[in-house]
């Protein structure tokens, strides 16, 4: 069907990355803690416990509100969602919903090299639930992830494509890891994601499909093109389209249908009467501000325009604040940044995990060796390839091999000589046609000089002198 | 002899601790089997050895009754409910935390309508406490085994809680002293909640200095308590005084004295009136026209809150757990079989007043007449210093009486407008009525507990 536009809205949750949780002192860093280790009798919804608000969070949540553009709400409230599950331990969730703590703003992203911009409708704090693990002997509960504070983020119904969605996420986690709010690591569930979905023909607006709890980007793509499908080929068929739930099987990429909208909950909102209403003073909004870092997209910019990168590039060296943070170290040591970003996107980024491999300034020498021909680019890897996989610093593995590339003409040309009189087979291999035994001659060359050799320089030579 | 006499007697030696309780567990083995004022009990040998080392603290290791619905270490913590079987709570309530501090002992955990919803204390799952001054009567409630213990001289004081006049009622109902402190003013932590907004720790005694004793040890901020403010805590004994009454102004709202009121009932209040002015108060006839909205205003914010405090009797974790098919069946088939009819019915009230349709028509309402109850007694304080009144319409009725909830919960009308307004507020014994105690209240602004309490002393003075 022609004249059907995409329509998407995303509901996206992210863990922060607080020392303790919401509303008690127990430890929020719940990933790989035996289960119901991280409890309280407030956590645990004990009888006569009280919850107390982490200020920190509310720190942490002002951040994304400020990043985005949000307009903060300087006195908003928290209240309480009611409904039974095994998970939940007082029977409603601590949220807010009359008042969040902030909204509008925008996000913008890019997607191939254009940029695009997606409107918050608001930015709210809440808690989250526990887990339930299914065993053979029946469902156990854990505990430990409840009350781990949530902001929840709303975006207005933007987003035109399934990939845009995707985009639009990677950007959000982007930021949050530059905000040092938050790991944002799908995989991990810091990042969570539920979608809607409408196809919307000459501007009005159809009926919603709901994807809940998407955890990967590829899945919020997958699951989105597919309920895009769904509803596509249920008009093409007449058929009418009716608001559902749906749940994404990440494993066979299939949507679920887990609810038809008529079952939905009355969560019986009202506000939280344990805690007093959550004031904003200019005060602390001052603060947060000023601690604000540079803003991925005036990072972004500031990258193309200083250093002469792609849009591409960026992308990559932004994904992670601390791979962004390196490159401007290495960029600053080298004194120029194409070169830098060369080596860290085709060398170095393979060997990245969270940290950088090598000090930045190490890898500033290596560079520098190379541009001013004291070593080959060779040399420069297979030193790199040392320096990250063994335990010597790079000033030791340059000391040790003493490295100075031979570029001397007349040097190169006695060893090429040398090398051409012990192996006079190869010399008439050449000769004969076979062109590989340049290589070989080549390499013993190099081997004999541990690398040193200025290859190409010693590849024109050994064409010369076989050719007369 | 009250909780203050005692003391004095046990710091100049002319009694022991020990004698101290064995004369009240000699007062439980005279009518604890009839009256049931108590869910547990220490053992009196314990409280004696225990009680030696805290000699030297304000109070020397005497034992305080605590209603069952505030948490305590080392005893079950029940709220009178089958649902919180088996259920050992592993930290102490704020309020408990400090009487332990100052010295005291838990004495052993009293009696409750279930989860503190009721005014008979009838609705328990351990049977109903009966009044001591005629067994046939209820205690009051819902602290009505704190109010009956400390009547009864089983408990020299008890600590109970006040949500909509829990502590009031049946400190009037029993003739002893019940006071409700300023919402805010003492930690809820700890305190099982029943209505969030509403809960407030408050003190039985046998008298206003016992009452101001124990308030100026449990009062104060509280870091784990949000709601709790953070005013430093005072001593209230500063407050008692004679001349206490001297050059008040004290309003009588027409609306606590209505034409249903008995005769004898009425000429009570007359008497406390002219007793007042003899010491030198002015007493004026006020009128507070919202209080027929209280009731109603109440039941809705108060069952609402309910309706969701109550929700983590579940069965996953701890108390009462049924069988059942799936996790919903056990949820459902738990909660049945472990609610009293009052909690069931009051669950069912929040959770209608909450529902998506009616929450303008209920809560929101409620909760907007809630702010102008508050204003109308804001704006009464401007004229007078004190209001007073009778805390219940009639004396103790009997058991069985008030079949209709509607009939019970109006025993509490005048109890409830101060606390939807989170003001403090006290009922001391006033005089008989069918030969039955009847109590006077008085309620003070907010925070004004002192002048409350000095004013209560200096009736209680000349009430004899
Ligand atoms: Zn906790």
């Amino acid at each position: 069907m022609r004249g059907l536009e995409t329509v998407i809205g995303l509901e996206i949750h992210v863990q922060l990355a607080t020392a303790t949780k919401l509303f008690c002192g127990c430890r929020a860093d719940y990933f790989a803690a035996p289960p119901n280790t991280l409890t309280c009798p407030v956590c645990l919804g004990m009888p006569g416990a009280l919850p107390v608000l982490n200020r920190k969070a509310v720190e942490y949540a002002l951040r994304v509100a400020l990043a985005l553009g949000a307009q903060v709400k300087r006195r908003s409230h928290f209240d309480r969602k009611n409904y039974f599950y095994p998970d939940l331990p007082k029977g409603y969730q601590i949220t807010q919903r009359q008042v969040p703590l902030a909204v509008g703003g925008e996000l913008r992203f890019w997607v191939e090299g254009e940029e695009r911009r997606v409107r918050i409708r608001e930015l709210h704090l809440e808690e989250d639930a526990g887990k339930l693990v299914h065993t053979p002997a029946g469902a156990l509960v854990d505990m430990n992830r409840c009350g781990v504070p949530l902001v929840e983020i709303v975006t207005e119904p933007d987003l035109r494509t399934p990939g845009e969605a995707k985009e639009f996420l990677r950007a959000l986690r982007t930021l949050l890891r530059h905000l040092g709010v938050s790991g944002a690591d799908m995989e991990k569930g810091e990042l969570r994601c539920d979608a809607n979905l409408s196809l919307a023909r000459d501007g009005e607006w159809g009926v919603k499909s709901e994807i809940k709890n998407l955890n990967s980007f590829r899945g919020v793509e997958r699951a989105l093109a597919a309920a895009a499908a769904w509803q596509r080929e249920r008009l093409e068929r007449g058929e009418e389209i009716r608001l559902a739930t749906f749940g994404w099987d990440e494993g066979r990429e299939r949507l679920l249908l887990q609810r038809a909208k008529e079952e939905a909950h009355d969560y019986r909102y009202f506000p939280e009467p344990d805690l007093v209403p959550l004031e904003v003073s200019e005060e602390l909004l001052e603060k947060v501000r000023a601690g604000l870092p540079e803003l991925p997209w005036a990072r972004r910019e500031r990258f193309v325009r200083e250093y002469r990168l792609s849009s591409r590039e960026v992308e990559v060296l932004l994904g992670e604040p601390e791979l962004a943070d390196y490159f401007e170290r290495v960029a600053a040591a080298v004194g120029e940044g194409r070169e830098a970003a060369n080596w860290i996107l085709t060398e170095v980024l393979r060997f990245w995990q969270g940290s950088p491999p090598l000090p930045a300034e190490e890898l500033a020498l290596l560079i520098q060796k190379v541009r001013k021909k004291e070593i080959s680019r060779t040399t420069a890897k297979e030193l790199l390839e040392e320096a990250i996989g063994g335990k010597e610093s790079l000033e030791r593995l340059l000391a040790g091999r003493a490295v100075r590339q031979l570029t001397d003409e007349a040097e190169l040309e006695k060893l090429a000589r040398e090398a051409m009189s012990q192996h006079p087979q190869a010399v008439a291999d050449f000769q004969a046609g076979k062109t590989q035994a340049l290589g070989f001659l080549v390499g013993q060359v190099m081997r004999k000089t541990k690398g040193r050799a200025d290859a190409s320089k010693l590849a024109q030579i050994f064409q010369r002198l076989l050719a007369s | 002899m009250d909780l203050q006499a005692t003391l004095n007697s046990l710091r100049e030696g002319n009694v022991s601790l020990s004698q101290i309780i064995v004369s009240l567990w000699e007062a439980i083995e005279r009518r604890e089997e009839e009256l049931r004022a108590f869910i547990s009990l220490a053992d009196p040998d314990q409280l004696v050895r225990d009680g030696e080392e805290l000699a030297g603290l304000p109070l020397a290791g005497l034992p305080i009754a605590i209603k069952d619905n505030l948490i305590t270490r080392d005893f079950p913590t029940t709220c009178g409910s089958k649902i919180l079987s088996g259920f050992r709570p592993p930290f102490d309530a704020t309020c408990v935390a400090r009487l332990r501090a100052a010295g005291a002992q838990v004495q052993g955990k009293t009696n409750l309508d279930e989860f503190a919803m009721g005014s008979s204390t009838e609705h328990s799952a351990f049977g109903p406490t009966r009044n001591p001054h005629d067994p046939e009567r209820v205690p009051g409630g819902s602290s009505g085994g704190s109010a009956a213990a400390v009547a009864a001289e089983e408990a020299l004081a008890a600590l109970g809680t006040d949500t909509g006049g829990s502590v009031r009622q049946p400190a009037a109902l029993c003739g002893v002293v019940g006071l409700r402190p300023t919402y805010g003013r003492v930690s809820r932590w700890g305190l099982v909640a029943f209505a969030s907004s509403l809960d407030t720790v408050g003190v039985l005694a046998r008298s206003v200095r016992d009452a101001a004793l124990l308030l100026s040890l449990i009062a104060g901020p509280d870091p784990r308590d949000a709601t709790c403010l953070p005013l430093p805590p005072e001593n209230y004994l500063e407050s008692l005084g004679e001349g206490a009454l001297d050059g008040l102004r004290i309003g009588v709202p027409k609306e606590y004295v209505p034409a249903e009121l008995s005769p004898a009932a009425r000429a009570l209040v007359d008497r406390w009136c002219a007793l007042a002015r003899e010491q030198g108060a002015e007493v004026v006839e006020i009128s507070l026209p919202l209080t027929e909205y209280a009731l109603p205003t109440y039941y809705l914010i108060a069952s609402a809150e309910a309706s969701a405090n109550l929700a983590r009797y579940d069965g996953v974790r701890y108390g009462l757990r049924l069988p059942g098919e799936q996790v919903a069946q056990m949820m459902a088939a738990t909660r049945t079989a472990g609610f009293g009819r009052e909690v069931k019915r009051r669950i069912a009230l929040g959770t209608f007043a909450l529902s998506a349709g009616y929450y303008d028509q209920y809560y929101g309402k409620a909760q907007r007449v809630r702010t102008l109850i508050a204003r109308e007694f804001q704006a009464a304080f401007r004229e007078v210093d004190l209001i007073m009144g009778p805390t219940s319409p009639t004396p103790a009725f009997r058991l069985g009486e008030k079949e209709d909830p509607i009939a019970m919960y109006l025993s509490d009308v005048f109890t409830l407008p101060s606390a939807l307004a989170g003001l403090p507020a006290i009922s001391i014994p006033g005089g008989e009525v069918e030969g039955l105690p009847f109590g006077l209240q008085l309620i003070a602004p907010r925070l004004a507990e002192g002048k409350l309490l000095g004013a209560a002393y200096a009736l209680e003075q000349v009430l004899g």
